[in-house]
């Protein structure tokens, strides 16, 4: 690419394939999540996790196909395209971490019990007097 | 409220305290005055954006917090000394380890690392100034405000008392009643926008404004550690803001998120805390490895070893960081299964540390290795820091921690990974590139005093600690009885304590000592051994816009083959142009101030205070987003004088 008006040209000629594609598939994945929930016996609950996949694909699909995500401005560089993809990748990864993780080792062993035990942890402490809350 | 509420009386050592913040508070403003400084203060320091003016403020401000937190640590050593001591009462004691804890990671490691990376990696990477200086003013002044107020907590309405980590539900209205935790929770909150804004800045500065033909793997290992550490707060430091509003929330306005009532996870925020709370041990010690590796390579004259493990190791723990934090809190009930988990994987996080350290160890081998004192500290750093991490993997066995959680053996841990790796390397850092700042070296022979007493002293201060850890003594305990035997330990720790306390005032008197007597450098590079571009600079300390004409690099350690192919640094008369630069602005500072404002009336509960300084601050966000100003040009004529070029 010499210059960035030649993508552009290049975009409106022809056929944008990325885009027809993107489409087609997201066409296709919105039916399929259809027709899961119609007409499929699966319980509520399996129903749910199937069409979340669907949702979760469609979404990277279209950020790939559409949003441009591993393209660059730069001519020659491939460096923010790339950068962009890591950087999405990475917060998915963190933001499973963190919301899967908690809810996994809050509600793991003695802590899933913790508000069953809320009165007698309560006792425990002999704060019943100072419990109340302040409100100022 | 009344008065007498406001201002925490009762204590000999607060009214000592009060006089001499008085007193050095009009100190500042007579010499100001006398000297007829204020303009010079305006223009010259609080309306900069010149990374090297904020990173040295940085640093001054980060010395200034150590010292603050070192008093506190000698309190606390004096009262821990003797058994059964009358020296501070509980409340006392459990304020001052808070306060000491919280301003030695939140205000001292990170703004003194942040200092020493506004000042070198903009000159590393060849660019003029970072990505957004005036944001960067922004975070710096965010930072030095949230500083100042939970600093100020000790003399007005009390310091928070629950320890740095400010576990629910002890943090919580019922049991820290009165304003100390607030300023905790608003402390950080407001320097925690100025750690975001730093990273993003830094980030996009790294990826964006490196000079021509600095590919990614010819980024000097400084560099790279920064770049990393700054994606590792983009990511860790929201999940701080968040447990904080969410906390706040709980204690102003009667939230139950994590309070014992109304359903709420105490737990939760131990979580939270963590969750921010790892990733935050290693944003504060991969600048660390940087650094050392930079002054390692520079004094043992040779090229670092293994750069692609160094780099791939921080890549690793930059993602693995996320996935440990449980082993600080491995006694909290989480049962087994979670525990095995995160005990495999914190033993496997020493495997890149342990990586590094071996790579230090080859670039020195069979180099030609100068004993300067940065030197010095970096060779103490791996010999301490080795303890550090040995000790971790200990405590990272679940089963073993038990044993050791919150005990002494714990907090000798993590003085050793934190003062060994951290402090030892802004020490280092900032004797090896004090001459870029100021044009002269510290004096090296006071340094080696420092260097040595305060070796010393860390280890006599904190062997014993390990010893008391495992004989059963709990850490955050104001006294014990003479009965449990641990006096003599705690009084050879309280020396140590006091030996590193010598040798930062020494270090202080060497700053002064060098101001008066230092040679005068007059070349840019003034160890005679740098490796990379901020020693390219065609003067001691570079000009405001850092480079005449901007350097182009095609190797790693570009300066070294430079000065191989006998290159002229100086630029030539016919390649100068003139020079686009951001204009200083006031705004920042204004900003700030109105977060102060916003802070106390949340501190105290005064909302129409709060009301009145956010409003301040959105003031200050619509002015900057109609300020027109586009910055101003460094005429030829200007740099040409500068850089002594005649024609
Ligand atoms: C070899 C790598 C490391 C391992 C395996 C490790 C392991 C651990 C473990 C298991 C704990 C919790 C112990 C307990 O609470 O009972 C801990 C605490 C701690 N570590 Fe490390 N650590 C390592 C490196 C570091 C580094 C590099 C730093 C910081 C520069 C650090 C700072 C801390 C701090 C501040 C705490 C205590 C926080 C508190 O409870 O107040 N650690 N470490
Ligand atoms: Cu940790």
């Amino acid at each position: 690419m010499a210059n960035p008006q030649d993508s552009l040209s290049r975009e409106h000629g022809g056929i944008p394939w990325k885009h027809v594609i993107g489409y087609i598939l997201s066409i296709i994945l919105t039916a399929l999540a259809l027709w899961v929930t119609f007409e499929t016996g699966f319980s509520t609950r399996t129903i749910l996790i199937i069409i979340f996949i669907f949702a979760f694909l469609q979404a990277a699909l279209q950020l790939l196909m559409f949003m441009h995500m591993t393209e660059s401005s730069e001519k020659k560089s491939k460096l923010t395209g790339n950068t962009q993809t890591g950087n999405i990748l990475f917060a998915a990864f963190v933001a499973i971490v963190i919301v899967a993780g908690s809810v996994w080792v809050m509600g793991a062993g003695h802590g899933k019990h913790d508000h069953h035990k809320m009165d007698s942890k309560m006792e425990d402490m002999k704060m019943d007097g100072d419990m109340k809350m302040e409100h100022k | 409220m009344k008065w007498d509420e406001f201002f925490v009386t009762g204590d000999p050592l607060i009214y000592g305290a009060d006089v001499s913040i008085v007193l050095t508070v009009i100190g500042i403003l007579f010499y100001l005055t006398y000297f007829k400084k204020w303009k010079w203060l305006w223009t010259e320091w609080l309306t900069t954006v010149d990374h090297k003016k904020l990173g040295i403020m940085y640093i001054a401000s980060a010395v200034l917090m150590l010292f603050r937190g070192g008093v506190d640590a000698l309190l606390m050593r004096v009262q821990l000394a003797t058994p059964d001591s009358k020296f501070l009462d509980s409340q006392h004691y459990n304020e001052i380890f808070t306060t000491h804890g919280t301003i030695m990671i939140i205000f001292m490691a990170m703004p003194f690392l942040i200092g020493l990376i506004n000042v070198v990696i903009p000159l590393q990477i060849g660019a003029r100034d970072v990505a957004f200086p005036y944001l960067n003013a922004v975070s710096f002044w965010t930072f030095f405000i949230g500083a100042m107020l939970f600093n100020i907590s000790f003399v007005i309405g009390g310091s928070p008392s629950a320890g740095w980590t400010s576990y629910m539900p002890l943090a919580g209205n019922e049991l820290s009643p009165g304003p100390g935790q607030n300023y905790y929770l608003l402390g950080l909150q407001i320097a925690g926008i100025g750690t975001l804004l730093t990273g993003i800045n830094f980030l996009v500065t790294i990826l964006k404004m490196r000079a021509p033909g600095m590919t990614l793997f010819r980024m000097p290992v400084f560099t790279w550690s920064a770049l990393i550490t700054m994606i590792i707060i983009v990511f860790a430091f929201p999940i701080l803001t968040v447990a904080l509003a969410l906390m706040t929330f709980d204690r102003l306005f009667g939230a139950h998120f994590f309070t014992l009532q109304g359903a709420g996870m105490d737990m939760l925020w131990a979580n939270l805390f963590w969750l921010w709370g790892h990733p935050e041990v290693y944003i504060v010690v991969l600048p660390a490895f940087g650094m050392f590796s930079e002054i390692i390579s520079a004094f043992s004259r040779k090229t670092i070893f293994g750069y692609k493990a160094m780099i791939w190791a921080m890549v690793i723990i930059a993602g693995y960081s996320f996935l440990v934090w449980v082993h600080h809190f491995f006694t909290m009930g989480q049962g087994e299964l979670v525990n095995s988990v995160f005990s495999i994987t914190t033993m496997i996080i020493g495997i890149p540390t342990g990586i590094k350290i071996f790579n230090w160890l080859f670039t020195m081998y069979k180099g030609k290795i100068s004993f300067t004192t940065p030197m010095l500290w970096s060779l103490g750093f791996i010999v301490n820091f080795v303890i550090g991490g040995v000790t971790g993997v200990m405590l990272a066995m679940a089963a073993a921690d038990y044993q050791y959680h919150n005990t002494y053996f714990l907090v000798a841990h993590f003085h050793y990974v934190l003062i060994a790796g951290t402090v030892f390397s802004c020490f280092a850092g900032l004797i090896f590139w004090y001459p870029k700042m100021f044009g002269y070296k510290l004096n090296e022979r006071i340094g080696k005093w420092v260097f040595w007493v305060f070796n010393i002293g860390f280890n006599v201060c904190f062997i014993p600690q390990f010893i008391l850890g495992l004989d059963g003594m709990p850490r955050r305990v104001y006294t014990y009885s003479a009965a449990s035997g641990w006096g003599n330990m705690n009084m050879l720790s309280t020396v140590g304590g006091f030996l590193m306390g010598i040798a930062f005032l020494i270090l202080v008197y060497n700053f002064y000592y060098s101001f008066r007597y230092s040679e005068r450098e007059n070349t840019g590079d003034s160890w005679g051994l740098g490796r990379t571009l901020e020693w390219a600079t065609t003067s001691a300390v570079p000009p405001h816009y850092n480079f005449a004409v901007t350097p182009t690099v095609d190797s790693f350690d570009p300066l070294i083959k430079m000065k191989r192919n006998n290159v002229n640094l100086k630029p030539k008369i016919e390649d100068i142009k003139k020079i686009h630069m951001p204009d200083n602005s006031g705004v920042p500072f204004f900003m700030a101030s109105f977060f102060f404002v916003a802070g106390f009336g949340l501190v105290f509960e005064w909302y129409w205070m709060g009301i009145v300084g956010l409003i301040g601050v959105f003031i200050t966000l619509i002015i900057r987003s109609f300020d027109k100003n586009e910055g101003y040009y460094v005429s030829e004529e200007e740099i040409k004088e500068t850089e002594r070029l005649t024609v």
